[in-house]
């Protein structure tokens, strides 16, 4: 059968994490134990990985948006469990798993149950295709960016299905505008997106990163080319509307829909939808690092490599390192954004998303291109 | 018969069959069959489930296994671009189009009937049965050699298809000038004439 030749056996497992692989594979390991049973740990380590960065990044969100928001709002914000607050999240973990789980009498219990899993999951599934370095990455990646755009683009059927599911008012309020918004700014995503895909000429984040790594580390695609700038902050904005996100959180607004789609959630199931924000938050702040600011790439990246070479684990690490703080900077935007500005209204929303971002990103995607064939031609990307 | 006992036994099947065809993909080709025989099932469980479902929205949903389903049967074909564009394109853009128009229907439609052209949906849907088995059976299945699927990324292959001096341009942008023209038809139509919007109260 066909089947049989289309799998190659254990190359595709391989392709990620090289040497957990060959590290396991060293081990001493009973008779029993089939060969592919390395690469399939390898790669459920991988995962096991990935899980556990996300939450660290949800933890060290949640309490970054309380202090964020404390000192926007001249207060402190936490300060009594752990160093300024810094346990507050563990804390808040005990108590979500320990509080009540209610389903509401008339919700459609299969779906109502169904839909934190299904934003959890596929949020995860996206974090898979991130990359932590040049040599440790989980997923075959040649179509990273590509993976993570469409998989993230699943929560909104997690997040509608809540809504609807819970039979109630506000959420199916907010669910619908959840639709509305999200189909509104995919577009303008996607397009302001092509501007450094074009410039890159490659799917693959860690190729991306690669090319632009020269002039130490910062020939950063923000600089290389003026349309970069407004392709920036469109993009910026759309992934603000795509997350929801205030001042885009109209699917949730406290203060019309009482928390909107979650309104019937509580305790863990109800975190799962933080969960996924957060997650989407750092996820999205590192795709829009690697797409504008660099990537992995930076002053320490650049002497890591020059001092260790390329490849060491000094190089790897700094290079993890150097994307996690450009990350973490952009969830920090995204807080100071959302502390800042008012709440903008639906039809706003809509004429943003349609009559001004979609133009403005394709005559971006118009313009960027004339202006790399007049000033780039025939010099290496 | 009683509307939940439909359900069990609709629900018991399904989950019967899916449990023999797991089974045999797994006897018939490894963890490949195994893999297969899940999407296939997620593909027409998904399919079967949403004929089912009295709910409009509930078939709505049920069609995100359909179209995980197909992603992951892309998967198997080793075009992994086709894959992430299905899920980004049916389950992150369609499915959501869809549900922005039916969710507004009330959530308890136990009292929907089966529809009255039941006896001729049966008629069409064995006649196309009949026409999938003919063709099944009488179809060479024999995979040409340069069609073999690659290891590799496809992305860039389908890129480079499109830009050689006989690739597939042209007819691209023509779709997308048709696109745009119905697009733009569409709103022409939809838009109210400002005669009209004037009666109601002028601008607001």
């Amino acid at each position: 059968m066909v089947l049989h030749q289309s799998l190659p056996e254990s190359e595709k497992l391989k392709s990620g994490t090289n040497w957990l692989n060959e590290f396991l594979g060293t081990l001493w390991r009973p008779d029993f134990v089939p060969d592919w049973a390395v690469p399939l740990t390898a790669v459920m380590v991988g995962v096991g990985i990935v899980l556990a960065i996300a939450s660290l990044a949800t933890m060290f969100s949640t309490w970054l948006e309380r202090k964020v928001s404390g000192h926007i709002q001249c207060r402190y914000g936490p300060m009594r469990v752990g160093w300024h607050g810094f346990l507050v999240p563990l804390a808040d973990g005990v108590k979500l798993l320990l509080k009540e789980d209610m389903i509401p009498k008339g919700a459609d219990r299969v779906l109502f149950v169904l839909a934190p899993a299904l934003v959890m999951s596929s949020i995860l599934g996206a974090m898979v295709a991130f990359p932590l370095s040049h040599e440790f990455f989980f997923a075959d990646l040649d179509l990273g960016v590509f993976m993570i755009l469409a998989l993230s683009s699943t929560t909104t059927i997690g997040v509608v299905m809540a809504g609807w599911s819970s039979n109630s008012k506000w959420s199916l309020y907010g669910s619908m505008r959840e639709a509305a918004q999200v189909v509104a700014y995919e577009i303008p995503l996607g397009i302001s997106l092509l501007v450094p895909l074009m410039v890159a000429g490659s799917f693959n984040l860690i190729e991306i990163s690669e090319a632009q790594a020269g002039w130490f580390g910062m020939h950063w695609f923000i600089f290389r080319n003026p349309f970069m700038i407004p392709a920036f902050i469109i993009f910026f904005i759309a992934v603000l509307a795509e997350m929801k996100r205030a001042p885009f959180d109209l699917p949730e607004t406290e203060s019309e829909l009482v928390a909107g789609f979650m309104t019937e959630y509580s305790g863990i199931r109800w975190s799962f939808f933080f969960f996924e924000e957060y997650t989407a938050m750092f996820l999205f702040s590192c795709v829009t690092a690697f797409f504008f600011f660099g990537g992995f790439e930076g002053p320490p990246t650049h002497f890591a490599a020059q001092v260790f070479g390329e490849g060491h684990l000094v190089h790897q690490l700094t290079a993890f390192l150097t994307i996690a703080v450009k990350g973490f900077a952009g969830v920090f935007l995204m807080m100071w954004v959302r502390w800042t500005l008012p709440r903008v209204r639906i039809d706003q929303v809509m004429t943003m998303g349609y009559k001004y971002l979609t133009p403005l990103a394709l005559a971006c995607v118009l313009g960027a291109g004339v202006f790399e064939v007049l000033w780039h031609w025939g010099v290496d990307a | 018969m009683d509307h939940t006992l439909q359900q069990r036994i609709f629900y018991g099947a399904l989950a019967l069959l899916v449990l023999v065809g797991l089974g045999a993909g797994l006897a018939a080709g490894g963890g490949a069959g195994l893999a297969f025989a899940l999407f296939a099932a997620m593909t027409i469980g998904g399919s079967l489930m949403c004929i089912w479902e009295r709910s409009v929205v509930r078939s709505a949903f049920c069609l995100m296994a359909t179209f995980t389903g197909v992603a992951g049967l892309f998967i198997l074909l080793e075009s992994d671009f086709i894959a992430m564009a299905q899920i980004l394109i049916y389950v992150g853009g369609i499915l959501v189009l869809i549900l922005f128009g039916v969710m507004l229907t009330p959530p308890d439609l136990t009292e929907r009937q089966l529809p009255r052209v039941f006896a001729g949906l049966i008629l069409v849907g064995a006649g196309v049965a009949w026409v999938a088995v003919k063709v099944a059976a009488t179809a060479r299945w024999a995979v040409p050699d340069e069609m073999q699927p690659t290891a590799e990324s496809n992305a860039r292959e389908i890129g480079v298809g499109f830009l050689r001096a006989d690739g597939y341009v042209v007819p691209f942008e023509l779709a997308a000038v048709v696109l745009t023209v119905a697009l733009v038809g569409a709103v022409y139509i939809a838009r109210r004439k400002r005669a009209d919007l004037e009666p109601q109260g002028g601008e607001s």
